[in-house]
């Protein structure tokens, strides 16, 4: 039941088999390959070069490297200044610094002023791991997808990721791009397309009866809750919505009519996020029972990213978990 | 510090100093049809607004978006009737256009808008980003090799914005000598005095100590501020800060260093009475001339 139209990895069944990067490498990879075919692709980062994956730009192109110091205001203010000059600015931080203490900055000065700034949200969500809930960004999609203008992308893996990098490079858009710390497994080839507002059936059995929309590592999770269950009769169909703005509305709409129930799954705060953005279409277009995985209102702690992620339901155990339960009390 | 260089014959300087009323008068005219915005701190920074547009920066009214312009970001933007006067007058857009200010459709949004006005480079009002933008561009000049320079107009109060420093920081360590800000020093904000409200003061040193080179002049006399400026562009290495002492409101006497006109428009009555005393001001303006 994988899509075999999307060229997932054909072991993708298997995560022992897959090679495992965590998305923060894919777009480290991209954005040299951006600044390779664009001059006008320059890198900002506040002081935090290395976990960002920004040295790899600094590096090659040094010239075209803006150190910012621990100031992730001004990395708004100077990106927005370089990218209404004629730059295509990519302004790196931790999402929990940059959205997180700069929103008015992105507000007025990118979103409302228009200027094709790519803010890059790195280490977001628990599996940041043992710097705990201060540095674990769990409300940034609530906060950039409110913005008019701006685009939000969560790249479901390392080679996503890779691909979106180019892609916003080239859209002329202020557009938000939230990575992870943890390495997971790459289950999407060089050859699985990406394209922006286009989301992908990544898992499609028959008749399914529960739809499970996904970002980011939550996508690879919910497709081996989706090949367990169907060893027990449950049929569940996967998403991967990696552009939670602009949302496809037709896509999701059609997913969401084909099955009984929408489950959406997240490393984020349930209030506000991708599962959010979805009930507001479907509530528009076609009402639908619906349950979200997701944090439950509350910040996160210090562990493993791999106990953490288990701990707070956000892998294939806590997504069966959570179908099961929506199941039984259905019936 | 300020170095007399005399750069201007007196018949400039009046023909500036009358530019200057010009805009006042305008600014009063579209404040008391709008019903509401900023009146002080745009009649403070008629002068150096006249000296911009009219003598000071490279830029063509018939072509906004220029290359080889000089940029100019005004961080306090809630200060844009200042903005959009001394544009018509320079050939913008209609002067007519100006009675538009702040209604519905309009292009002269209550504060500026990049896409709303061609040669309006940034959106602005939230105060404490124009620095930082300013630098961002600045920075993309040098990288290029460009000769363009970028002007940030500040207000006094929106120095009590961390992000300014931030700027200030970036710019003087990066010596974005292509930058200058230009603070209006009027020493009036919403809640009060500044330094009332929030000591700015030593400001000088404080731009100093940041890194940058220092001039304070008289924001009413234009001479100074060309001068000014002059020196800012001959100063390398480093960016320039010219604290300009405004006072908020001048040309009118009964608005003249008010805070409470901080954030109000004229009646249609002080309208009447506040375009006299800028007629009257402009013939002796005229009559300076003629002597």
């Amino acid at each position: 039941m994988i899509n075999t139209k999307l060229q997932l990895h054909t072991d993708i069944l298997d995560p022992e088999k897959l090679e495992k990067a965590a998305t923060r490498d894919g777009f480290g990879k991209g954005l040299v390959e951006a600044g390779e075919k664009d001059e006008r692709i320059m890198a900002l980062c506040a002081d935090l070069a290395e976990s960002t994956r920004a040295h790899w730009f600094k590096e090659k192109f040094p010239e075209r490297y803006v150190e910012l110091g621990v100031a992730e205001q001004n990395l708004m203010a100077v990106a927005s200044g370089l990218a209404n000059y004629g730059k295509i600015p990519f302004a790196m931080s931790y999402a929990a610094f940059s959205p997180g203490r700069n929103w008015e900055q992105i507000r007025s000065t990118v979103a409302l002023n228009d200027v094709p700034v790519k803010i890059i949200g790195a280490h977001a969500g628990v599996s940041v791991g043992p710097d705990g809930a201060t540095h674990q960004a769990l409300e940034d999609i609530a906060t950039m997808r409110v913005l008019p203008n701006m685009i939000v992308i969560v790249p479901a893996d390392s080679e996503e990721a890779r691909k979106a990098t180019l892609a916003i490079a080239i859209n002329d858009k202020p557009s938000y791009l939230r990575l992870a710390r943890a390495k997971t497994p790459i289950f999407t080839t060089a050859e699985t397309l990406f394209e922006i507002g286009v989301p992908q059936v990544v898992y499609k059995p028959e008749n399914p009866t529960v739809g499970v929309i996904a970002c980011g590592s939550l996508v690879y999770q919910s497709i081996l809750a989706a090949s367990e269950l169907s060893k027990e009769g449950i049929h569940i169909s996967v998403m991967n919505l990696s552009t939670i703005k602009p949302m496809n509305e037709k896509m999701v709409t059609e997913f969401a009519q084909n099955v009984d129930h929408i489950v959406t799954a997240e490393e984020h705060q349930i209030h506000g996020g991708m599962g959010s953005a979805v009930a507001e279409v479907l509530g528009k277009h076609a009402p639908t029972k619906m349950s979200f995985i997701g944090m439950e209102d509350r910040y996160g702690e210090s562990g493993d990213p791999d106990q953490l992620l288990e701990h707070f339901g956000f892998t294939k155990s806590g997504i069966i978990e959570h179908i099961k339960h929506q199941l039984k009390k259905e019936n | 510090m300020v170095w007399y260089t005399k750069s201007m014959t007196d018949e400039r300087i009046i023909e500036l100093e009358l530019k200057a009323n010009d805009i006042r008068q305008s600014i009063i005219e579209m404040l008391e049809e709008a019903g509401s915005g900023h009146t002080a701190g745009p009649l403070g920074m008629s002068d150096m607004f006249a000296a911009l547009y009219f003598e000071v920066m490279q830029h063509d009214p018939k072509n906004p978006d220029w290359d080889e312009r000089d940029w100019l970001f005004l961080s306090n933007g809630h200060t844009v009737p200042v903005r959009y006067a001394t544009m018509a007058h320079a050939g913008y857009f209609p002067v007519e256009e100006l009675l538009t200010l702040r209604k519905f459709g309009t292009r002269l949004q209550g504060h500026p808008e990049r896409h709303a006005l061609p040669g309006i480079e940034h959106t602005s009002g939230p105060l404490g980003t124009g620095l930082g933008q300013a630098s961002g561009v600045a920075t993309g000049l040098r990288l290029d090799g460009k000769k363009n320079h970028v002007f940030c107009i500040t207000g006094d109060g929106e120095l009590d914005c961390g992000n300014i420093w931030e700027s200030a920081m970036f710019a003087a360590h990066n010596g974005l000598s292509n930058l200058t800000a230009i603070v209006d020093r009027n020493n009036i904000q919403i809640n009060g005095a500044t330094e009332n409200v929030m000591s700015l003061e030593d400001l000088s040193g404080k731009w100093e100590s940041f890194g940058w080179h220092v001039i304070e002049i008289d924001g009413h006399n234009i001479q100074q501020f060309v001068d000014a400026v002059n020196q800012a562009k001959a100063i390398q290495n480093k960016p320039t800060c010219i604290i300009a002492h405004t006072i908020p409101g001048k040309g009118i006497k009964e608005i003249e260093n008010e805070f409470q006109w901080h954030g109000k428009p004229p009646t249609a009555e002080e309208e009447k009475r506040f375009l006299k005393e800028l007629r009257t001001m402009r013939g002796k303006i005229e009559a300076t001339h003629s002597e």
